[in-house]
């Protein structure tokens, strides 16, 4: 198992340098915006631009800047500094990553504890109004975009332009260090909103896992022995059902880590999400290079992470 | 019927059925048997006769919205059918318990077969604590003659053999000593050295734990050594029904006859008119009329397609116990058999005997068939 995580790991940093070189030659071929017109302003003379080009090292050559980038981040741990604030990429990404992973540890828990009693419960009772309901709203949490979700969800609730002012709204996010009560409450929509596309998502995945393992053998052995039927949908029938889904929900909260761009954008949460659409409209090229690598490391921790777990929940894999 | 006064399971008049789109599927359709305690009754008859129904039935494993049951099924005199789902859970897997055919797919794939095995001795066990528990479940393992049992209580069931996984799940069956062991075609997944070893086993556990089986199976050489009786299902019906010995040595009904010459002989003449039984399961929505086995019978008359033939006795003495549903005369049925073992496959087929002046069909179903004699 070392081993393969080992050569997983490795495979990772391949990954991580391809991904870097991609958003590279994609800034360069695809620029959002000239950097450097954009610090120097309307009016600009000929001189300052260049002037700022050789400060920021846009006038060397491409291969120069990559393998300065490259090499700054493999010795030195420096994801160099931004166009847009001069300060650190790093301690940026530092700064923001406490929001987003409050946004998704929250959406996580709600929607683990929502998701999985309403399959279990839609399984059980399948063509009842709880099963009804249940697979009628996922369709509704799956089809309505999360911004529009979000905007509804403050025009209804937040306390500033709320028609029912109940919690907190948009830019209200502070620090759970700072303040840990107004940060669960300013938390509480964006939790929910995010949350409930993957609620939905996941409601109906282990709805439909629950009707094929209820069906299995195996759970009629349980039945036979003599268990309640409780137990037998939760222990033997849940504990087959949830199983894949946990690749699928590690992937998820790899995604989620790497920032949640429309929820953190909706309710002004200064998140990696964020940071990554401010970095994209200032054409801030190393913040952009900075959030791309972070959520891919994300991304490729959570796809090692599951294939672990994976070993660990289901035991033919591990002898395979 | 044998051993009348002590009987552990006892199913009268059983009828399943399933509502389907397309309809009523009688999967069941009117059986009754008896077995005691140390006995065994073997059920046979191809996939789709209702054996295997008959007997989740028994245990409260097709209950449900679609379900249509009546009859009665007695378990010491309780009537499991007409239990409350939560007495039907105290008895399952205590007084009487099943032991299914596919032991991969019937033991969780994901849990230890040690704790599956426990599992069952703690769900009617209320007090027991785990040590306890698990000290039965080692015991257990032995029971079935699991080698190193301590080590196997950590395996997952796809690190064991067939037949290894086979005796964990006879060890779950047994936990609470059950008064009724149903086997539903314990030996079909297994390979047959295994399948040898799996049945000597039930048949010693049978008799050391005095427990009334019901041994399901397509195989009658599944039957032949562990049966004390047969009945043979067709169609949702008991077709034919004998001591063990009694049936092998005077089968009655056409299909049993098929069942028996099924068997792969290396000796058989290539081409032959010996192909077993021609065609498939009738539907169960739709049953043939009059003898349901009529449309694969060689041995079919005209008024078979009309009259639904009752599981009577055997008039003939030394056949106590031997009853079948058949319209064929028995004299000629006899005659059919002794001509089919002595290798004159074809003799007796194509000579229609001339129909005796027929007798009294008043079969449970025969009302749906409009009697039509011919002249």
């Amino acid at each position: 198992m070392a081993a393969y995580v080992l050569r997983r790991v490795l495979w990772g940093l391949v990954l991580l340098v391809l991904v870097s070189l991609l958003t590279f030659v994609v800034f360069y071929v695809l620029p959002s915006a000239d950097p450097a017109q954009l610090r120097a302003g309307r009016n600009a003379s000929p001189a300052t631009l260049a002037q700022i080009r050789d400060s920021l090292g846009l006038d060397r050559p491409l291969t120069a800047q990559y393998w300065t980038f490259l090499s700054q981040v493999a010795f030195h741990a420096n994801l160099g500094y931004s166009y847009f604030s001069q300060a650190p990429v790093g301690s940026l990404l530092v700064d923001r990553l406490p929001a987003t992973i409050s946004l998704t540890l929250g959406a996580i828990v709600i929607w683990v504890l929502v998701a999985v009693p309403l399959g279990v419960v839609a399984a059980t009772r399948r063509g009842t109004w709880v099963d009804k309901l249940t697979t009628g709203g996922a369709l509704l949490g799956i089809s309505a975009p999360v911004y529009w979700l979000g905007l509804v969800a403050l025009y209804l609730f937040a306390d500033d332009i709320g028609i029912w002012p109940l919690f907190p709204g948009a830019g209200s996010y502070v620090p759970f260090t700072d303040d840990p009560w107004q940060w669960f409450t300013s938390l509480i929509l964006p939790w929910i909103v995010l949350a409930s596309t993957f609620t939905a998502v996941y409601a109906r995945l282990l709805r439909g896992n629950m009707i094929e393992v209820l069906s299995e053998d195996y759970v009629r052995t349980a039945r036979a022995k003599g268990l309640s039927e409780r137990r037998v949908v939760w222990r033997h029938g849940l504990r087959a059902a949830v199983t894949p889904l946990v690749t699928l929900a590690g992937l998820d909260i790899g995604l989620l880590l790497g920032g949640a761009v429309l929820t953190e954008t909706v309710f002004g949460i200064p998140g990696i999400g964020r940071l990554n659409y401010e970095a994209i409209v200032h054409a801030d090229y190393p913040v952009i290079q900075g959030t791309v690598l972070l959520a891919a490391c994300f991304v490729i921790v959570a796809n090692i992470a599951v294939d672990v777990a994976y070993a660990y929940l289901d035991p033919r894999v591990r002898t395979a | 019927m044998s051993a009348g006064s002590d009987v552990a399971l006892r199913v009268e008049d059983l009828r399943v059925g399933f509502d389907t789109r397309e309809g009523l599927v009688q999967a069941v359709d009117g059986i009754s048997y008896a077995v005691a305690p140390g006995r065994t009754l073997g059920i046979v008859g191809e996939s789709g006769s209702g054996k295997t129904v008959a007997a989740m039935t028994a245990m409260g494993l097709t209950r449900g919205p679609r379900t249509r049951v009546s009859g009665r099924v007695l378990l010491d005199g309780e009537n499991l059918l007409a239990a409350s789902s939560g007495r039907l859970q105290e008895l399952r897997g205590d007084a009487i318990a099943m032991v299914f055919q596919d032991p991969l797919s019937a033991l969780h794939p994901l849990l230890r077969v040690g704790d599956q095995i426990e599992e069952a001795v703690r769900a009617h066990r209320s007090g027991v604590s785990r040590a306890a528990a698990r000290a039965r479940t080692l015991e257990l393992l032995e029971l079935v003659a699991i080698p190193n049992a301590a080590q196997r209580v950590g395996a997952y069931p796809h690190e064991l053999s067939g037949g290894m996984r086979q005796r964990a799940m006879i060890a779950i069956a047994l936990a609470n000593d059950p008064r009724v062991l149903i086997a539903d075609e314990p030996t079909t997944a297994l390979d047959v050295t295994v399948q040898a070893q799996i049945l000597a086993l039930l048949r010693t556990l049978r008799d050391e734990l005095g427990m009334a089986m019901v041994l399901i199976t397509h195989d009658l050489g599944v039957v032949a050594e562990t049966a004390d009786e047969i009945a043979v299902m067709y169609a949702g019906r008991i077709v034919e029904h004998a001591p063990a010995a009694e049936l092998f040595a005077h089968p009655q009904h056409p299909y049993t006859w098929g069942l028996l010459r099924s068997v792969p002989r290396l000796d058989a003449p290539v081409g032959a008119e010996l192909v077993p039984i021609p065609g498939r399961p009738p539907s169960l929505i739709d049953p043939p009329s009059g003898c349901r086995f009529h449309p694969r019978c060689p041995y079919v008359r005209e008024r078979h397609r009309t009259v639904d033939p009752a599981l009577e006795s055997l008039a003939g003495a030394g056949a106590v116990g031997h009853r079948v549903a058949c319209l064929l005369p028995e004299a000629e049925r006899q005659a059919i058999w002794a001509g089919l073992t002595s290798g004159a496959a074809a003799a007796s087929q194509a000579a229609p005997a001339v129909a005796e002046n027929t007798s009294p069909d008043d079969g449970p179903g025969a009302g749906r068939a409009s009697e039509e004699r011919p002249a």
